[in-house]
């Protein structure tokens, strides 16, 4: 079982990195306006960031990264370069072996990719805590982010709104002040009975790349159509997955973390859709202040959603006493999990790119 | 929650209809505009009130929301 509690570590910044570029849902001609309305309503968003041709996930976390290296002047100090995301730059080789030597790190650090979505931030801490309990490990810079508008379907109303860019930097140092950052605790799930609810079936090494594919569109239902290269959703598997999976995972973690609801000062869930995530928070018999919202501004990031979410709306809240917080990511795989950990205030900031 | 209740639920959630307007024998796809965002916002009420996870294909074995009601009724008592 995936449960397991571990301490000693902090995360000492969140840096995340948008592009300018913003699509308001209002203006997605392919659907009626009030089709529209019934959009914003139901999944919250108002806009999104999507980056233009050519900028890939990497650069947005690269620029994120650079900031926070030159903040914090450890380039050749990082032991681990961990890249989360399911838009490499490339097939091969790792993004992240590529963002050591674009960032100037050492190359004595290793650096690998994880292909993960929604899940992935909580992943990606779980392994960085895990490689720094070894005594040579003590900085970790972990990349979380998608590119995710680049395999979205223009024709498919339930992908292409939906969905915004961003690339995030997140150093985690080890740190033994167990009074203001205590234990962490993970509990973390998958289920590939679900590979289907969110998929692009084609263009990999199953259904090989055909130039000919790319043309094919099929009609799925009223205002979807898309090729089997771009991103397939099945909203309503995933909406029953979240609200049957996502509430008793959290509950068990509080359990286990020996913690109420109530202990917690703020729920960071990953920003899927407002439904699923006003779900939850009802069935936690929760304020809407400790459930950070930024879906509303930036769509579903991904992999970025829970830094971008604290990047965007932690920076100016009071943060004199460390805080109780849980993340929670669940999405494609289907996988998710959880972490419950005291943090204090980490170096935070939001960029722009180009 | 007796079915009366469970109207109003639904009056409140979607905007577009007028309180007062559905009644029992209202086919739930008639509703104006009615799309796959409609069906979430439903299991999302139906979730909420009743602690019942309907899925896609329970939604479509119904049509009006005395069946839908029904339903819910039914595997409430399976629990």
């Amino acid at each position: 079982m995936a449960k397991f509690q571990t301490d000693g570590y902090k995360i000492s910044a969140i840096y995340t990195c948008v592009p300018k570029n913003k699509l308001r849902t209002e203006d997605y001609e392919w659907i009626s306006v009030e089709e529209r309305k019934m959009f914003a309503k139901t999944t919250g968003i108002i806009e999104r960031r999507v980056a233009t041709e050519g900028v890939t996930c990497s650069d947005l976390c690269y620029k994120a990264a650079d900031e926070l290296l030159n903040e914090f002047d450890i380039r050749d100090k990082i032991d681990l370069v961990l890249f989360v995301s399911q838009s490499p730059d490339y097939f091969l080789p790792a993004t992240s072996i590529v963002l050591q030597n674009r960032l100037g790190i050492t190359k004595s650090a290793m650096a690998f990719d994880v292909n993960l979505g929604c899940s992935g931030y909580v992943y990606g801490l779980s392994i960085a805590a895990n490689f720094l309990k070894n005594e040579g490990i003590r900085n970790v810079l972990l990349l979380a982010g998608d590119k995710s508008t680049i395999s979205t379907s223009y024709k498919d109303k339930s992908t292409y709104p939906l969905f915004g860019d961003a690339g995030t930097a997140t150093l985690i140092q080890k740190f033994d002040d167990v009074e203001n950052n205590g234990n962490w605790y993970f509990n973390m799930y998958s289920d590939g009975s679900g590979a289907d609810a969110i998929r692009i079936e084609e263009g990999h090494s199953r259904y090989p790349y055909k130039p000919e594919k790319k043309e094919v569109y099929e009609l799925i239902d009223k205002g979807i159509e898309r090729t089997k290269m771009h991103l397939a959703l099945d909203g309503m598997k995933v909406f029953n997955f979240a609200l049957k999976e996502v509430t008793p995972s959290i509950r068990e973690l509080l359990d286990f973390s020996r913690k109420e609801v109530s202990d917690v000062d703020c729920f960071l869930l990953h920003q899927a859709n407002l439904l699923i995530n006003e779900s939850i928070r009802k069935k936690l018999k929760l304020e809407a202040s400790k459930f950070p919202i930024s879906i509303d501004e930036f769509g579903n990031t991904s992999s970025a959603s829970i830094p971008l979410t604290i990047c965007s709306r932690m920076s100016e809240i009071d943060w004199s006493k460390p805080k109780t917080i849980l993340m929670s990511g669940f999405g494609v795989g289907l996988s998710w999990a959880n972490l419950l950990l005291k943090m204090t205030r980490p170096a935070l900031k939001l960029l722009e790119h180009d | 929650m007796e079915i009366e209740e469970f109207i109003e639920a639904i009056e409140n959630e979607f905007e577009e209809v007028q309180n007062g307007s559905l009644t029992p024998d209202f086919s739930i796809r008639d509703m104006e505009g009615w799309s796959s965002m409609h069906a979430l916002l439903i299991i999302a009420l139906v979730d909420n009130h009743f602690e019942i996870l309907l899925n896609g294909e329970d939604l479509r074995s119904v049509q009006t929301i005395q069946e839908l009601y029904d339903l819910i009724q039914t595997k409430l008592k399976v629990g």
